[in-house]
């Protein structure tokens, strides 16, 4: 699938405000903004020009490989006329909320049970084992189980979400609340704070710094669980779309609900992106770019 | 350099410090291959109430052990605290602490950290800010009220962190190496500023240092401490008049003979550490 690759990687880097650079300088570190983005659109612009030239010209078989005014006008159609399931904007929102849903609950049980377990020697040497059978079990796969157990609805594709979700937080929650200074947590302890106390004011916040950079993560895998759920079975959403696309030999569907799903995951990565730097604030600016260890 | 100013004083109802008396204490830790190592040997010392009372050993001998112990973060293996008589035991609400590392939260504005004591405790966010608000201007750091640590200077940060402790009005003040970390001219005046806080607060302090200037410059009296494991090997009165400035106190005659003596009785102690670090490679 040339066009969703070429998609997610031109697009991909662009929204990040380039970090402020540090240490060694690379040739084209001091070129302006503006010329690198004229040629990250030049790039673009050549890459969807000369597969529109190919597929104009016959060279590539538009009926299996698609074209870029095919997918543009699949879009507008949708945007116009509704989709097969119902109108695009119901699909949009079902992906969306099951995303929402299993990501609020992933995180919160990741959470949940990575600080319960950095806290907790005995429980974290009873569940390493199970942990790590878990998380090495395709969990895709269990998209198919839980249509089983929770039918077409919503409550599937939660389920898958949560899965996804869960695994990303937990590691990093487990691994911050293992982290926490232990001067800080004395200080707090001789300052006068309860057990409570100590768990608001210094575990979770010291844990929050290694939570929020997988939240990124884990809000792309909410979507890819989202859609891949809605792909095995559903009565609505993006994955249905891409679904029904694939089964009518329609390339051009198949592209028009990826870029819809991407933009998706681009616009909650942006919201994400402002919450991290709401909540980091009392970080140097430059670490809260970075990628976590 | 402005020094701290001098604050209401304490309340009518604050409790007499307390003379603080260790007895025996003795403290052994496992070590990573499971062998059990002694750091702190029938450790004995009487501090009177409101004495400045400095711990001074060779870098490792256990003293900050000591500290802890008398906090209650760390479990004595045996030997008792005892504070006017009474088993001091787990942390106590009269007690405070300023760590050798920054312990300030990095998450908090200075205010909502100089505020933390007294929330933990209890009191309520109005009140607590305000106390916080007069303790940021007896540090010298007011108009930093809503900064974070990471925008402050060392030395600031080791202000918040003693306004942070001050504010609890502790009765058993420790201290260990506060000022390690901070540049010699930041660390005497950080040294004298502390002096003019513990005047106004008479709290009974023990401070550990290994330095032998900033002891005697602040202490009453000057404890020596063996090479490992910690035990007292000898006392010394530092009889220099008070109120002291730090600056102007190093060239008393009488702070040179008291370096000279003690420095005597702590370098072979000094010497066994440094030999025992090269020995271990």
């Amino acid at each position: 699938m040339p066009v969703p690759q070429q998609q997610a990687e031109i697009t991909a880097p662009a929204p990040v405000p380039g970090p402020p650079q540090r240490g060694r300088s690379r040739s084209g570190e001091n070129t302006p903004r503006w010329v690198v983005l004229t040629l990250q659109i030049g790039l673009l612009v050549v890459l969807l020009g000369s597969w529109q030239v190919l597929a104009d010209t016959k060279t590539i078989d538009t009926f299996f490989f698609g074209s870029p005014t095919g997918t543009w006008d699949q879009l507008i159609s949708w945007i116009q006329h509704g989709t097969p399931p119902g109108p695009l904007q119901d699909q949009i929102w079902v992906t969306f909320q099951e995303a929402l849903i299993g990501f609020v609950i992933g995180v919160a049980l990741g959470v949940f049970c990575g600080v319960l377990l950095a806290r907790n020697a005995l429980l974290a040497r009873v569940f390493k084992v199970y942990i790590g059978v878990m998380n090495s079990v395709p969990r895709i796969v269990l998209g198919s189980v839980f249509v089983i157990w929770f039918g077409l609805g919503l409550k599937s594709k939660v389920a898958l979400v949560v899965v996804l979700v869960f695994f990303s937080v937990f590691f990093n929650a487990f691994q911050g609340a293992r982290d926490v200074d232990r001067g800080l947590e004395s200080n707090a302890r001789i300052l006068g704070a309860s057990r409570t106390e100590v768990m608001l004011h210094v575990v979770l916040p010291s844990t929050f710094t290694w939570i929020i950079a997988s939240l990124r993560i884990a809000f792309g895998l909410a979507i890819t669980g989202a859609v891949v759920g809605e792909l095995i079975g559903a009565t609505q959403g993006l994955g249905l779309l891409i679904y029904e696309a694939q089964g009518n030999f329609d390339p051009d569907g198949v592209y028009a609900a990826l870029i819809i799903t991407t933009v998706l995951a681009l616009v909650a990565e942006g919201l994400i992106t402002l919450l991290e730097r709401r909540a980091l604030r009392w970080r140097p600016q430059h670490l809260n770019l970075g990628s976590e260890p | 350099m402005r020094s701290f100013t001098a604050g209401p004083d304490l309340p009518a109802t604050a409790d007499p410090a307390p003379l603080l008396t260790l007895n025996g204490l003795v403290k052994r830790h496992a070590d990573p291959s499971g062998e059990l190592r002694t750091v702190v040997d029938s450790f004995d010392l009487t501090v009177p109430p409101g004495e400045f009372c400095v711990l001074i050993g060779p870098t490792g001998c256990g003293k900050s052990t000591v500290l802890s112990m008398i906090c209650g973060t760390t479990r004595p293996s045996d030997g008792r605290i005892l504070a006017d008589g009474a088993v001091l035991a787990g942390t106590d609400p009269r007690t405070g602490f300023v760590f050798q590392t920054d312990a300030v939260f990095p998450w908090k504005t200075v205010l909502a950290n100089v505020a933390a004591g007294p929330r933990f405790r209890g009191a309520g966010k109005k009140e607590s800010a305000q106390r916080a608000r007069d303790w940021i201007r007896r540090v010298g750091l007011s108009g930093f009220e809503e900064h974070f640590p990471y925008q402050l200077s060392g030395g600031m940060r080791k202000r918040v962190a003693l306004a942070q402790t001050m504010i609890n009005g502790p009765r058993i003040l420790l201290l260990d190496e506060p000022f390690s970390g901070l540049d010699a001219q930041t660390r005497q005046i950080m040294s004298g500023e502390l002096l003019g806080l513990w005047e106004s607060l008479r709290a009974t302090v023990v401070m550990v240092t290994h330095d032998l200037e900033e002891a005697i410059a602040l202490a009453d009296r000057v404890v020596v401490l063996t090479a490992g494991p910690a035990s007292v090997k000898k006392e010394f009165v530092i009889d220099l008049p008070r109120p002291r400035r730090i600056q102007e106190i190093r060239f008393h005659p009488r702070f040179a003979e008291l370096h000279e003596e003690i420095w005597s009785t702590l370098s072979d102690e000094v010497q066994i550490a440094y030999a025992r670090s090269t020995a271990a490679g």
